[in-house]
């Protein structure tokens, strides 16, 4: 036995979660999926007075579609996502939305992503994670439940730093709710990692909608080279209305990279970091504005 | 409010979290079911080995980096130490032990037998529940996909080589 003492809560719905965050607040942590959660708690990096296991939760889970909006709830697992939403998935309709299936395969291994949740993840905000990349790029909305109520909030106001989010101890993230993009919309996920299912070095998601050859629309976010995930709308105003040449990608990704304040640890220097977000950035951004996508795989 | 709330057994004991708490919990391991009470801290596979005696599902690093505590919970590979005993309760777990019949191994099992499929043998068990799993409802299974299926079990020992074909192996003999 591991973990240090706890009281364990197992609510069965949203109402009886939000009344057991509001008394036991700042004491309590939210136990989903518990691939990051249990580990601090084996090591006792957290001990929490109280866990919420929030598996039981009814209407917390699922994948909708309502009017055109992907909804995803907090806890479904992350291999229900790779597999409902990868390129070729059920759900994959939206050019968008297949981002988040390739963002879900990336994480950890097959028996983790069985367990670990969509709303953990987010919830976690590991900096180097994939899931928080992935929905800043997309222009998504978290939607975190209270006794006050619901409200919604923006991927750039969610993230707020190192293991750091705006939901405040009474909150619950219940879902992520993903915008449609247009027709002709491309997305990419490129990741180095020093092993196979670590976290990123560097992770890049970019999701493109073109027409007619110039882009209309563009996300781009990275994980892995600052406290939290980075958005890059300055890369994203920089295609839109553009035709986007070799030339012009190299140029945006450039000036991010100069911009950037990677960490530098074990796992990489910021010198490296920032070489390969630049690398990482321009290979997606080719390969989600090139018709076949033939780029990446190069 | 319908919450499932445990008993403080001391209940001299300060604090909400500061006293051993228990709850019984109703599980199905490789068929049989189990009713036990149970710390509310104990992990799964801590809870198969201990309590149940089932000391197949083996543990490595107890933070979710080496695989060996692999076990089925609702036929998806899970980590066992990763798991609260008290999560598996109303639900189905399958472990290392329900592969052979008696003394016949699992065609997956022999596999490993006849192909070299293991050294020391402490990672196995979890190895063969995520092989299991990969071929449960696949034929011709590439080798890119046993490694990436592998690459959440840790191995020390063999260098994946004899794992390999030895899944491989049982893709070809296990009629399924």
């Amino acid at each position: 036995m591991k973990p240090a003492p706890f009281q364990y809560l197992a609510p069965r719905s949203i109402e009886e979660t939000v009344e057991l965050l509001r008394e036991h607040g700042e004491d309590a942590k939210v136990l989903a999926g518990g691939q990051s959660l249990v580990p601090m708690l084996n090591f006792r990096l957290a001990r929490p007075a109280v866990l919420i296991d929030v598996n039981s939760v009814t209407g917390l889970d699922g994948i909708e579609v309502e009017d055109g909006t992907l909804s995803v709830g907090a806890t479904t697992r992350q291999r229900t996502l790779e597999r409902r939403l990868s390129a070729g998935g059920s759900g994959a309709q939206d050019g968008g939305w297949a981002l988040l299936g390739e963002a879900a395969g990336h994480i950890g291994h097959l028996h983790i992503r069985t367990r670990g949740t969509v709303g953990g993840s987010l919830a976690h905000a590991d900096p180097a994670a994939e899931l928080p990349a992935a929905v800043s790029a997309l222009g998504a909305t978290l939607v975190a439940r209270s006794r006050d109520g619901e409200r919604e909030i923006a991927p750039h106001e969610f993230f707020q730093g190192f293991f750091t989010t705006a939901l405040r101890p009474d909150e619950l993230l219940t879902r992520v709710r993903v915008p449609s993009w247009p027709e002709g919309t491309r997305s990419c996920l490129l990741e180095v990692s020093r092993r196979r299912g670590d976290f990123a070095q560097v992770a890049v998601a970019a999701v493109v909608a073109m027409a007619d050859g110039r882009v209309v629309r563009a996300g781009v976010a990275l994980a892995g080279v600052g406290a939290s995930t980075v958005e890059a709308p300055d890369v994203a105003a920089g295609l839109v209305g553009e035709v986007p040449r070799p030339q012009l990608i190299a140029e945006l990704a450039d000036d991010l990279c100069a911009r950037l304040d990677p960490p530098s640890d074990t796992h990489g220097s910021a010198g490296y970091r920032r070489a390969l977000a630049g690398h990482l950035l321009q290979r997606a951004l080719l390969d989600a504005t090139s018709p076949t996508g033939a780029a990446a795989a190069a | 409010m319908d919450v499932q709330q445990e008993s403080v057994v001391d209940p001299a004991a300060a604090g909400p979290a500061a006293g051993v708490q228990e709850v019984t919990i109703r599980v199905t391991v490789n068929g049989a079911v189990h009713e036990r009470p149970v710390p509310v801290r104990t992990s799964l596979v801590d809870f198969l080995r201990e309590d149940l005696g089932l000391t197949g599902s083996h543990v490595g690093c107890e933070h979710g980096v080496c695989g060996a505590c692999t076990v089925l919970l609702d036929a998806e590979p899970v980590r066992g130490c990763l798991l609260f005993a008290v999560q598996a309760d109303g639900h189905e777990v399958t472990t290392v032990e329900a592969l052979a019949t008696g003394d016949e191994l699992h065609p997956l099992q022999q596999a490993f037998w006849e192909h070299h499929g293991l050294q020391c043998g402490f990672c196995t068990p979890g190895i063969l529940l995520t092989a299991y799993d990969l071929l449960r409802e696949r034929h011709g299974v590439s080798e890119a996909e046993i490694r990436e299926a592998l690459s959440g079990n840790l191995c020390r020992c063999t260098g994946y080589q004899g794992i390999v074909r030895s899944i491989q192996a049982a893709d070809e003999s296990w009629e399924r």
